[in-house]
C-alpha cells in the first residue's frame, strides 16, 4: 500500500524495477507483438477502404485467405460495437437524466428493435454508397451501419435501465459530495451499469455476426455489393456449392468465437465482478487467464500509470473545478428550454414530412400487392410461431432435463453456448444443402432454417428456469408422491414459466428477423423462395421496388410492435407477478 | 439563536396529486441546528424524518418554508455538510480509501493531498490497514466506519446522519456508537454539530443534547426537549431511564392532542377533508400474538419494557399495539399496554372462534373495513375493483402508503372473512360464510 503510494508521486521510479521483471517476460514480449500487428492491420484496412470502389470483389475460396477475411469481418464488427456503445452511452444517459426526452426515447426505442433489421440494409447501404461515391469506404460504412443496427437497441435499453435503478442513497452521497457531472458518470453511473452492458455486449456481437453473414455481399436491383470477409466467402462457396469451403468458413467462424470468448468476453466478465452490486463477496467468481495475465502485465501497468491515470486526475479535477464554480443552480433554464423546444419542433416537422412521403409512395401499391402482402404476412406469422412451438416442446424437456441435473448442466451449457454463438446465418447453405438432397421445399426448409438461429434463447432460458427450481420444491413433490405429468403441471412448468417468456420473446424477434433471410435464399446459381413476408422483403431488395420493401418492412415491424404489446408484455407482467421465486 | 448554523423556518412538504390535491408529508415545522449540539430526530417511520433531514442539508427543496444556512437561503450556498447513510451508500466498486478520496475528488484536490487527508481520517476511525479493502469483503460495522470516514473527511460543518446504526447488530451498533461519542467528546472530529435521525429511543438519549419526536399523518413536532444529562451516560441512571420512558410516553400517546396549532389552521385552510382513520400496519398474527403475551401475564405491560424484552425497535411494536387499541382488545396510558375483555377473550379463543370475534371487533372499530362490507352486501354480485378502495385512498395518502393501507385492510379483511381478494382480476368478493363454510372449516378441522 505505503509502496503504492510513493509510486504514484513519481512514475520513474518503476524504471527500477524495469529489469528485475523476468517473471512477467513473456506477457509482455506477447503486448509488444500484439501492437506491432495492430499497427500493420491499420495500415493494411486503411490503404483498402481508402482505395477507389471495386464493384466487383473476386471473393477468393482459396484457405489460405480466410484468416485475412475472418480478420476483416471482426474488424467490421468492432467498429460497428464501438459505434454501439458510444451511441447507448449517450442515448442512455440522455434518457435517463432529462425526464422530458425520456418520454419519446423510450418507446422509440423500443419500436426501433422491434423493427427487423435486415430491412434497413438496401436504405443503409444506398445511402452509405451515395455519401462516399469513389471509395470502398461507403460499402464498408454500410455493413458497419447495419450491424450497428442490428446491435444498438439492447444495449442502450440496459444502460438506460441501470442508470435507472441506482439507488438513491448513492445519489444522495454524490450530490451531497457534490460530485460534477463527470465524477458521477465515472464513479457511479459506468461502474454501476457495467455488468448489464457487458453481457448485453455479448448478446449484440452474436447478434452482429449474424447479420454480418448477411450484409458483406448481397444484390439490390442491378447493383451486386460485395466485402471480402468471412460472410462473402461462405456465401460464394455456398452458391456454388463448394461444400469443403462451405467447412472450412464454418470452421473458421467457430474458431474465430471460441477465441473472442476467451480472449475478449471471459476477462471482461471476470473483471466485471468488481461492479457487482453485492453485500458479501460470493464464493464463485468468473475467472479468467487472460485476465489474470494481463493483470500480471507490468509494462501495461505501467502504460496505465503513465496515460490513463494522469488523463482520468486532469479531467477529474478540470471538471470538479468547473462544478465548484457554478454551484448548483438553474444554468440559464429558460435558453434550454427554448432549445429543447426548437429541437421538438424540428423533430416533429420531420417526422411529419416523413410519414408524408410515405405515404404518397405507398399509395402506388396496387391491390394484387396488397393482398400479397397480407397472405406473405399470415404466412410468415405462422411460419414464426410454428418455430417457437416446435422450438419449445423439444427445449423445454431436454432443457429442464440438463437443468435439473447439476453434472449434466456443467457439461451441455458451455457446449450448447457454443453452438447457440454460430450463427445461423452461416449454417443456412448446409441446411440448405442437405434439404435439397433430401428433396423438401423452402416452405418447410425455412421453418428449420429460423429455428435454427432462435431454439438457442428458448433452451438457454428452460435451462436457468430448471435450476433456479428451489430443492425443497422438488423433495415436496417427492414427499406427497407428485410424479410424471402432475409434477410437470404443479412445479416444473410453473417454476420455469417466468424463464420460458423471456427466452420466447427473444426467439420471436429472432425469428421475425430471420425470415428475411431464411424464406428466399440464392443457392448454386438458383433462387430458391417460398411466400412470406420475409421473402417479399428480400426480393423487393432484390428487384429495387422500393414501394415494396418499405410495405412490407413496415408491416412486419407493426406486426412485431403488436404482438409485442398484446401477447409477450402481458405474458411478461404475469410471469414477474405470480410465477418468480421470492429469495 | 443568532449563531445556529441551519435555521428550517416552517419548511413543509407535500406533494400535489394529478387532481390537484395535495397530500402532506410534513407539516410546517421550525428547527434549528447550532454548534456544539447533538440533535436527535425520533419518531415513527411514516414521520418524515428523512424528508426533514433531507431538506436540512439542502438536497431536496421544501414545498414553502425556508431552510437558511447561516441565515441566508440554502440553495444558494454549496453548504459544508455530509451524510451518513443507513445503507452506508458506498461504491462498491472502490476500494476503501478512493470511497475516502471520492468527495475530496469532487473538490479538485490534488492526488498527495486528497491521499494524506484520507489516510489521517482512516486512522482515526480505526480503519488503518483496510485501505485496499472493497466494502464487499467488511462487515457492516468495518462499512460503516468508512461511511463515517467518508463523511468526516470533508471537515463538514453539520454532519447528518440517517438511522446510521440501524442495519448493524446490537453489539455493533453499541460499540459504534460508544467510538462515535468518544471522538465526539474529546473533540477529534472536525465537525461543529451533529444531527441524527433514529427510531431507536435509547439511541436518541444516549447522544443527543437536544431531542425532537416526530408524530405522524402528516409529520408535525410533537415534543422537543433538551436532554441535560452528562456524558458518557449510563443506561441504568434512574434520570435516563426516566427520559426513556417519558419520550415513550409521548410516542405512544394518541397523536391528535400534540398537532400543532398552526398546522391544525393551516391544514383546515388547505384540506378541508375530514380525517382518515389510518390503520398502523401490523398482521393479525403479531396482533393476536402480542395478546397471548399480555394475556398469559397480568394483562398489562409497560411497553419499554416489553419492547426490551422482545428486542423490538418501538418502531416494530407500536403499530401493533396501535392495532390492538383500534380494534378494542387493548388500551394503551401512559406507555402501558392493558388488555381489554375483548381483547382476552380473543386471546382465549381457538382459530376458528378467533376469526368471528376478529371480524366482529373490525367491523365495529375499522371503518374501511365497515365501508367495503356494506358496499359488497349491496351490489348484486357481491364483488367490487381494487380501483374503488385505491380512490378512497389516493385522497389521503401518498403512493407508498396507499399500498401498504391497502396491504393491511388485505390483510386483516381476509383474515376477518369479511372479503376476499381476487388479485388477478383486482376484486374484493365478499365472503359468504354461508356458502363457504370449507373456507373457513379447514385450518380448525385437523
Amino acid at each position: 500500500m505505503k509502496m503504492d503510494h510513493k509510486g504514484a508521486l513519481s512514475p520513474y521510479r518503476l524504471w527500477s524495477l524495469l529489469p528485475r521483471m523476468g517473471a512477467s517476460r513473456l506477457p509482455d514480449a506477447l503486448m509488444f507483438g500484439m501492437a506491432i500487428s495492430l499497427f500493420y492491420g491499420v495500415l493494411m484496412v486503411a490503404r483498402n477502404w481508402l482505395g477507389p470502389i471495386t464493384p466487383q470483389v473476386e471473393i477468393s475460396r482459396s484457405l489460405l485467405a480466410l484468416p485475412g477475411y475472418a480478420a476483416l469481418s471482426l474488424l467490421r464488427i468492432t467498429i460497428a460495437y464501438l459505434l454501439s456503445l458510444a451511441f447507448t452511452l449517450v442515448y442512455g444517459y440522455v434518457a435517463a437524466n432529462n425526464s422530458t426526452a425520456e418520454r419519446f426515447m423510450i418507446p422509440l426505442l423500443d419500436v426501433l428493435q422491434s423493427i427487423p433489421v435486415l430491412s434497413f440494409l438496401p436504405g443503409v447501404m444506398l445511402a452509405m454508397v451515395a455519401l462516399f461515391p469513389t471509395r470502398q469506404l461507403g460499402v464498408e460504412m454500410g455493413a458497419i451501419l447495419l450491424i450497428f443496427t442490428g446491435q444498438v437497441w439492447n444495449m442502450a435499453f440496459s444502460f438506460y435501465a441501470s442508470l435507472k435503478s441506482v439507488p438513491r442513497d448513492m445519489r444522495e452521497a454524490a450530490k451531497i459530495y457534490r460530485f460534477s457531472w463527470w465524477q458521477r458518470f465515472i464513479e457511479i453511473d459506468l461502474p454501476f451499469a457495467a455488468i448489464g452492458l457487458v453481457w448485453n455486449s455479448m448478446m449484440s456481437v452474436a447478434g452482429g455476426w449474424f447479420f454480418l453473414m448477411a450484409c458483406e455481399m448481397f444484390v439490390l436491383g442491378p447493383r451486386d455489393f460485395r466485402l471480402p470477409g468471412l460472410g462473402s466467402y461462405l456465401q460464394t462457396a455456398a452458391s456454388t456449392g463448394d461444400v469443403r469451403s462451405i467447412l472450412w468458413g464454418v470452421a473458421t467462424m467457430i474458431v474465430v468465437i471460441v477465441l473472442l470468448d476467451q480472449f475478449v468476453w471471459r476477462p471482461v466478465i471476470a473483471w466485471g465482478e468488481k461492479f457487482k452490486v453485492e453485500q458479501v463477496e460470493s464464493t464463485d467468481v468468473p475467472r479468467s487467464w487472460v485476465l489474470t495475465m494481463l493483470q500480471h502485465s507490468r509494462s501495461l501497468s505501467y502504460m496505465g500509470k503513465i496515460t490513463v491515470r494522469p488523463i482520468r486526475e486532469s479531467l477529474t479535477s478540470y471538471f470538479a473545478r468547473r462544478h465548484q464554480v457554478q454551484p448548483a443552480g438553474p444554468t440559464s433554464a429558460a435558453a434550454k428550454n427554448w432549445m429543447a423546444r426548437t429541437v421538438g419542433v424540428i423533430a416533429i416537422a420531420a417526422i411529419i414530412y416523413s410519414v408524408f412521403q410515405v405515404l404518397v409512395l405507398l399509395s402506388g401499391l396496387n391491390h394484387a400487392e396488397a393482398a400479397q402482402l397480407f397472405v406473405s404476412l399470415a404466412a410468415t406469422f405462422l411460419r414464426v410461431n410454428a418455430t417457437l412451438l416446435i422450438g419449445a416442446a423439444w427445449t423445454i424437456p431436454v432443457g429442464v432435463w440438463i437443468g435439473f441435473s447439476p453434472r449434466l448442466a456443467r457439461i451441455a451449457q458451455p457446449m450448447a453456448q457454443i453452438a447457440a454463438s454460430i450463427p445461423a446465418t452461416a449454417l443456412f447453405p448446409i441446411v440448405l444443402l442437405i434439404l435439397i438432397k433430401m428433396g423438401g421445399g423452402l416452405s418447410i426448409g425455412s421453418v428449420i432454417l429460423i429455428l435454427l438461429g432462435t431454439q438457442w434463447y428458448i433452451l438457454f432460458n428452460v435451462i436457468a428456469g430448471a435450476m433456479a427450481i428451489p430443492t425443497d420444491l422438488k423433495e415436496v413433490c417427492s414427499v406427497f408422491g407428485i410424479k410424471s405429468a402432475e409434477r410437470w403441471r404443479k412445479l416444473i412448468l410453473p417454476g420455469i414459466f417466468p424463464y420460458l417468456v423471456t427466452g420466447l420473446v427473444t426467439a420471436s424477434g429472432g425469428a421475425w428477423n430471420a425470415s428475411i433471410i431464411a424464406e428466399y435464399f440464392h443457392f448454386k446459381g438458383q433462387t430458391f423462395f417460398t411466400t412470406g413476408l420475409g421473402a417479399i422483403i428480400s426480393r423487393a431488395s432484390d428487384d429495387g421496388n422500393f414501394k415494396l420493401l418499405l410495405a412490407a418492412t413496415i408491416l412486419m415491424a407493426a406486426t412485431v410492435v403488436t404482438v409485442n404489446r398484446l401477447v409477450w408484455r402481458p405474458l411478461y407482467a404475469l410471469a414477474e407477478d405470480r410465477f418468480r421465486f421470492e429469495n | 439563536m443568532a449563531n445556529a448554523i441551519i435555521v428550517a423556518r416552517a419548511v413543509e412538504k407535500f406533494y400535489t396529486q394529478p387532481d390537484g390535491n395535495r397530500i402532506e408529508v410534513l407539516a410546517p415545522t421550525d428547527l434549528e441546528i447550532c454548534p456544539g449540539k447533538i440533535v436527535a430526530l425520533l419518531g415513527p417511520s411514516g414521520s418524515g424524518k428523512s424528508t426533514l433531514l433531507r431538506m436540512l442539508t439542502g438536497l431536496s427543496a421544501p414545498s414553502s418554508g425556508d431552510v437558511l444556512w447561516h441565515g441566508e437561503p440554502i440553495a444558494s450556498h454549496s453548504p459544508n455538510v455530509a451524510i451518513v447513510f443507513q445503507s452506508f451508500a458506498l461504491f462498491p466498486w472502490l476500494n476503501v480509501l478512493e470511497n475516502v478520496e471520492a468527495p475530496l475528488e469532487a473538490k479538485g484536490m490534488a492526488a498527495i493531498e486528497r491521499r494524506k487527508r484520507a489516510l489521517k481520517i482512516l486512522d482515526t476511525v480505526g480503519l488503518d490497514g483496510f485501505e485496499t479493502a472493497y466494502p464487499k469483503e467488511l462487515s457492516g460495522g468495518m462499512k460503516q466506519r468508512v461511511g463515517f470516514a467518508r463523511a468526516l473527511v470533508v471537515e463538514p460543518e453539520v454532519l447528518f446522519m440517517d438511522e446510521p446504526f440501524s442495519a448493524l447488530d446490537v453489539l455493533t451498533a453499541e460499540n459504534l456508537r460508544g467510538e462515535l461519542m468518544e471522538l465526539w467528546l474529546n473533540k477529534k472530529m472536525p465537525t461543529s454539530a451533529i444531527f441524527v435521525v433514529t427510531h431507536n429511543i435509547e439511541e436518541a438519549v444516549l447522544l443527543a443534547d437536544r431531542i425532537i419526536v416526530l408524530g405522524k399523518n402528516p409529520g408535525h413536532i410533537r415534543a422537543d426537549f433538551e436532554i441535560a444529562l452528562s456524558q458518557p451516560r449510563n443506561r441504568k441512571a434512574a434520570a435516563f431511564i426516566e427520559f426513556v420512558d417519558r419520550i415513550y410516553e409521548i410516542m405512544t400517546q394518541p397523536d391528535t392532542e400534540h398537532v400543532p396549532a398552526a398546522a391544525v389552521q393551516m391544514g383546515a385552510s388547505r384540506s378541508p377533508k375530514r380525517k382518515y382513520q389510518m390503520l398502523p400496519h401490523a398482521r393479525p398474527g403479531g396482533i393476536a400474538g402480542l395478546l397471548e403475551l399480555l394475556h398469559d401475564g397480568d394483562g398489562r405491560e409497560d411497553l419499554y419494557r416489553l419492547a426490551s424484552r422482545l428486542s423490538m425497535d418501538v418502531d416494530d411494536l407500536l403499530p401493533i399495539v396501535e392495532s390492538c387499541v383500534m380494534l378494542g382488545f387493548a388500551t394503551l396510558k401512559d406507555g402501558e399496554a392493558q388488555i381489554t375483555p375483548d381483547g382476552a377473550a380473543f386471546a382465549g379463543a381457538d382459530i376458528l372462534n378467533r376469526k368471528v370475534l376478529f371480524r366482529d371487533a373490525a367491523l365495529k372499530h375499522i371503518t374501511i373495513l365497515q365501508c367495503i362490507d356494506s358496499v359488497l352486501k349491496a351490489k348484486s354480485n357481491h364483488s367490487i375493483p381494487e380501483e374503488f378502495f385505491h380512490d378512497i385512498l389516493d385522497e389521503h395518502f401518498t403512493q407508498d402508503e396507499v399500498d401498504l393501507q391497502f396491504d393491511t385492510a388485505m390483510s386483516w379483511g381476509r383474515y376477518a372473512e369479511i372479503f376476499d381478494h381476487d388479485p388477478e382480476n383486482g376484486r374484493l368478493i365478499l365472503t359468504d360464510p354461508a356458502t363457504e363454510p370449507a373456507d373457513a372449516a379447514n385450518p380448525g378441522a385437523a
